[in-house]
């Protein structure tokens, strides 16, 4: 399996393996509130939402549901809870990477429960909850932690008798709104380097999977982190997020979603406060395989890297291209792979795939597998629902796929593989490039000119050489073109959460 | 060094200083090598006192040569290509140091006491401020590990270039008898961070706290070979460190003397690379306009921390003209007021010099300054029957020929002179080969700024001394040293 979000040992020639962990099976849902000034509160209207699980169709519990008056709440609270003055303000900056630290430390702690709810609410497979999702958030909690007190200013050599330096200040008040695919990791993506520069947050978790957000509130307050720095309020993208997008006392906002959301975001962001936006959407990535590439490291890492989360991810590899001379050894290899995996309760620890995540996903992508048998492509396995199954869908491969289809354009976000052909490296560079998504590719050769032109000349933001899904808190990750605006993790993010000023000082006479 | 516990700063608070410990056992006496314990290949052992009482606390294993010869052995060897330590995830190098300083705060008191014992050092400021700063560091560090960052760079022609930031290698690293356990952090934090191996010499007089580093080493879980260390002499494993063609770097605190000793050795074997800190005679600067309170104290602990045995020690305070006799008068009011005494006592606020060497050598200086025309205000000789006590010293109408203005003492005498133009004195701040801090107290900005500037010092306080955090690079202008730490 390709390297996954950094889970290895620390080189200690003893490995024992140790049993792998078992989901809480009558796990009860404590924090179901909105999250203000580290109190729980019932929504100002009254109302409540369901959240149900994908895997049974079952409703799991009710959650309070926010809208603007909540969110103007949370908004106060933060604006407290970022005056120059207040203990967040006043605390040294390393004490605020200790709270991270131990915040890291209670997902630790946690980490059976918190992938059991992740599990429960999005049905993703509870041991890649367990083993990617948790590992990631703890991680990149780990890694901000380490940068707090390192957010440093420059000193500058102007021009005439001043003494000029920069200082890089927290930005304020941030809104952040997550996503149903990752909605742990996604929220800690965020949050990390948000509270690592110093700022407060007001966060929108998905409707469909607010569990494990609303359980890490309890965290932030047990780990001692002072009441306003983190809020939350569930509720739905109409109204609750966009009363985010337009609040004119939020001072930026970050969102991981569909590429028409995240324009709909700028949109307010410019209209309302001129707030600045960090924008995580969709991809359409390629992944380039070549003649003299490891056959079974690209149709394996390939597989994984569409199919994982059930298809869900911004940087499932959705488009195929492979060199015209192992074309049909590549098609062949990859539908075993297609037709081994295995669908089932996402409690079970030998499941592969999971549901998808509600009846609109659900639909869409079986609309999408039907145009692509429509418009001409080979259906080489898969195709269909399984049967009296609720969302699960079979992985589906098709071969034979040209750049006109709709499977080879929209971003689908489920099990379905779309597998064309290449002849010439400049040829598939133009066509990698010929969308407006731009987010991650992928490139397996043997050849180290082929990789670096590759590495180059193709518009994403992150290029793997031969792997997928190679993603860790260093590297920055984030979109060109209508992929996204700025980036995430990394040193980079710090840049997203930091408002620069400089301070120049006169004097009396110029000095060296 | 910079207190902790204001206000609105909920993790971590001080903590409460607790008793030391009775009759601690000193378990770590061998060298450490490949994470085992070494008896010297010569057979010999060198004893370490109690500068307090002149009492022998234990004997340590005597590292020569051929010791450091094994050492640097097991460190290369942890460096390859392909070994445990090289093919570690950075970030997990971080989760390494982060549990090493998990391991020092539990193990404070008895660090904290060892260092007491060792170093003469008093106990309330070992626990407080050296182990204080010892965790703080270590965490620091850990936090640098996975973003040590190369760049990618536009070349001209057809090519892809990108940075990797590589570490060293096998680095050296020798370190000095006044902050044992903070210096041997300073070091060992950023070059494992990076990803080195290191051989480490302690001084032969404080070998105590960095020897039983190497068992929390251990149980934290660093790979055989990472981190070695070398009890010894200065001519013997010091010199057979700085000449070693298998040692990549040396990293040395100690006297400008000895460090120049260290870079020519560099020279003349493998041309490794070198960083020193080396000593100070750094200058305080008060203004007539300053808080003269807060200068004054300031000043005092500036120099007196530690029985004086500090390379940022502010042994030259220039005093402008004005306010000159009340700030000689509050010093010597507040050099009085001293308890002298065992350092594991509670109450006592001076402890012993170091050893019998520093003891003469500072009564000589206060020799000369009595016989050079200084004014001895208060003190000016030894304390008491046993250990290597001084009396707080202090010297009005000190000029800048007397030796007293010119050499580091290294002990609890402070020089007052006096100044009354910003150009004389930026100029007599500054007529040294030593830079390495300086400070100023005024509440004009402009002067505040101008100094800033103009002192050639690596690092300027402006009313304030001593302020040192593990963010802050630390180092020295001119011959206090070359390169930064922290």
């Amino acid at each position: 399996m390709a390297a996954l979000n950094g889970a290895v040992e620390n080189g200690q020639p003893d490995k024992k393996v140790p049993p792998l962990p078992r989901p809480l099976r009558s796990l009860e849902v404590k924090y179901t509130k909105i999250f203000i000034n580290n109190e729980w509160h019932e929504s100002t209207s009254g109302k409540k939402f369901p959240t149900y699980n994908p895997s049974t169709l079952e409703k799991i519990c009710d959650i309070e549901e926010g809208d603007k008056p909540d969110v103007d709440n949370a908004v106060e609270a933060a604006k407290a809870a970022f005056q120059r003055g207040s203990p967040w303000r006043q605390m040294d900056a390393p004490s605020r990477g200790r709270l991270l630290h131990k915040l890291a430390d209670l997902l630790e702690r946690d980490r059976v429960i918190l992938a059991t709810l992740e599990t429960m609410d999005t049905g993703k497979p509870f041991l890649q909850a367990y083993f990617i999702d948790l590992e990631g958030c703890i991680k990149t909690l780990r890694y901000y932690a380490g940068w707090a007190d390192k957010i440093q200013g420059r000193t500058i050599p102007v021009d005439e008798n001043f003494v000029c330096f920069t200082r890089h200040e927290p930005m304020g008040v941030c809104g952040a709104i997550t996503p149903w695919n990752f909605p742990l990791l996604m929220l800690v993506w965020k949050m990390a380097p948000a509270l690592c520069c110093g700022n407060t947050l007001v966060i929108k978790p998905a409707e469909q999977t607010p569990l494990t957000s609303l359980y890490i509130g309890s965290l932030i307050k047990e780990v001692g982190f002072p009441p306003g720095v983190v809020n939350i309020v569930p509720g739905y993208g109409p109204t609750a997020g966009a009363a985010i997008s337009t609040h004119d006392s939020i001072d930026k906002i970050a969102f991981t979603g569909s590429t028409k959301v995240g324009k709909l975001i700028k949109e307010a962001a410019s209209k309302s406060n001129l707030k600045r936006v960090t924008l995580e959407l969709g991809g359409k990535n390629p992944c380039i395989v070549c003649a003299d590439a490891d056959l079974d490291l690209a149709v394996e890492c390939a597989h994984q890297g569409v199919f994982f989360n059930q298809g869900q991810c911004c940087t499932a590899a959705s488009r195929v291209f492979v060199e015209e001379q192992i074309y049909p050894e590549f098609v062949k290899r990859s539908v075993e792979f297609a037709k081994k995996r295995l669908v089932g309760d996402p409690f079970d620890a030998r499941t592969e795939q999971g549901p998808q995540i509600d009846q609109k996903q659900f639909d869409k992508i079986l609309e999408l597998i039907e145009s692509g048998k429509k418009e001409g492509a080979k259906l080489e396995c898969g195709g269909l629902a399984i049967e009296d199954r609720g969302l699960f869908i079979k992985p589906t491969v098709f071969s034979e796929v040209t750049d006109n289809m709709r499977i080879a354009k929209e971003e689908i976000f489920g099990p379905v593989q779309p597998i064309m052909k290449f002849k010439s490296i400049e040829e598939v560079i133009r066509r990698a490039n010929s969308i407006e998504y731009g987010l991650t590719a992928a490139v397996f050769t043997k050849n180290l000119d082929r990789a670096l032109t590759l590495a180059s000349a193709l518009q994403s933001g992150t290029v793997w050489i031969n792997c997928y899904n190679a993603l860790y808190a260093q590297a920055p990750f984030g979109g060109f073109k209508m992929s996204g605006n700025g980036r995430e993790l990394g040193e980079y993010a710090l840049a997203e959460y930091t408002e620069v000023k400089t301070v120049t000082i006169k004097l009396s006479q110029k000095s060296p | 060094m910079k207190k902790q516990g204001s206000d609105g700063n909920p993790a971590p608070a001080m903590p409460v200083l607790p008793e030391p410990l009775k009759d601690l056992k000193i378990k770590y006496t061998k060298i450490f090598i490949n994470n085992e314990w070494h008896d010297s290949i010569s057979g010999k052992k060198f004893k370490v006192f109690n500068p307090a009482t002149e009492e022998k606390i234990c004997e340590v294993e005597e590292g020569d040569k051929a010791d450091v010869d094994e050492a640097v052995k097991a460190a290369r060897k942890a460096f390859e290509l392909g070994s445990t330590w090289r093919t570690m995830d950075a970030s997990e190098r971080g989760r390494l140091l982060n549990k090493l300083a998990d391991l020092v705060e539990r193990d404070r008191l008895i660090l904290a006491t060892m260092e007491t014992i060792d170093g003469g050092k008093l106990f309330s400021t070992a626990y407080l401020m050296d182990l204080g700063a010892c965790i703080k560091t270590l965490r620091y560090c850990a936090g640098w590990a996975d973003k040590i960052h190369g760049r990618t760079v536009p070349m001209d022609g057809n090519f892809f270039t990108f940075t990797r930031h590589e570490p060293i290698g096998v680095c050296g690293q020798i370190i000095p008898w006044n902050f044992p356990l903070v210096m041997f952090i300073w070091k060992i934090a950023p070059a494992l961070c990076c990803g080195n191996t290191v051989v480490v010499k302690p001084a032969e007089q404080t070998p105590l706290s960095a020897l039983y580093m190497g068992s929390l080493i251990k149980e934290a879980g660093f790979p055989p070979g990472v981190v070695n260390i070398v009890p010894g002499f200065g001519p013997t494993a010091g010199a057979a460190i700085s000449h070693h063609m298998d040692i990549d770097k040396v990293a040395f605190t100690g006297s400008t003397e000895v460090g120049k000793l260290i870079k020519e050795a560099a020279g003349k074997s493998n041309l490794k690379r070198v960083t020193l800190e080396l000593g100070g005679k750094s200058p305080n600067i008060i203004f007539a306009d300053a808080d003269l309170d807060a200068a004054v104290e300031f000043a005092h602990i500036g120099l007196f921390y530690h029985q004086g045995q500090c390379c940022i020690a502010g042994s030259r305070i220039f005093v402008e003209e004005p306010i000159y006799d009340e700030f000689v008068r509050r010093s010597i009011e507040r050099a009085k007021k001293y308890t002298l005494g065992d350092p594991l006592k509670p109450g006592v606020q001076q402890g012993p010099q170091i050893d019998k060497e520093q003891f003469n050598k500072i009564l000589e200086l206060i020799e000369s300054g009595k016989k050079e025309g200084a004014k001895l205000e208060c003190g000016g000789g030894p304390w008491g029957d046993k250990g290597y006590f001084i009396q707080p010293t202090v010297f009005s109408n000190v000029t800048d020929d007397m030796r007293i203005a010119k050499e580091e003492i290294f002990g609890p005498v402070q020089q007052i002179m006096k100044f009354k133009t910003v150009d004389e004195v930026i100029k007599r701040a500054n007529n040294t080969t030593y830079g390495l801090a300086a400070a100023v107290f005024t509440k004009d900005i402009d002067k505040a700024l101008t100094f800033a500037a103009a002192l050639q010092a690596g690092t300027v306080w402006v009313n304030c001394y001593s302020a040192l955090s593990a963010q802050c690079p630390f180092g020295g202008f001119k011959m206090s040293g070359n390169g930064r730490e922290m």
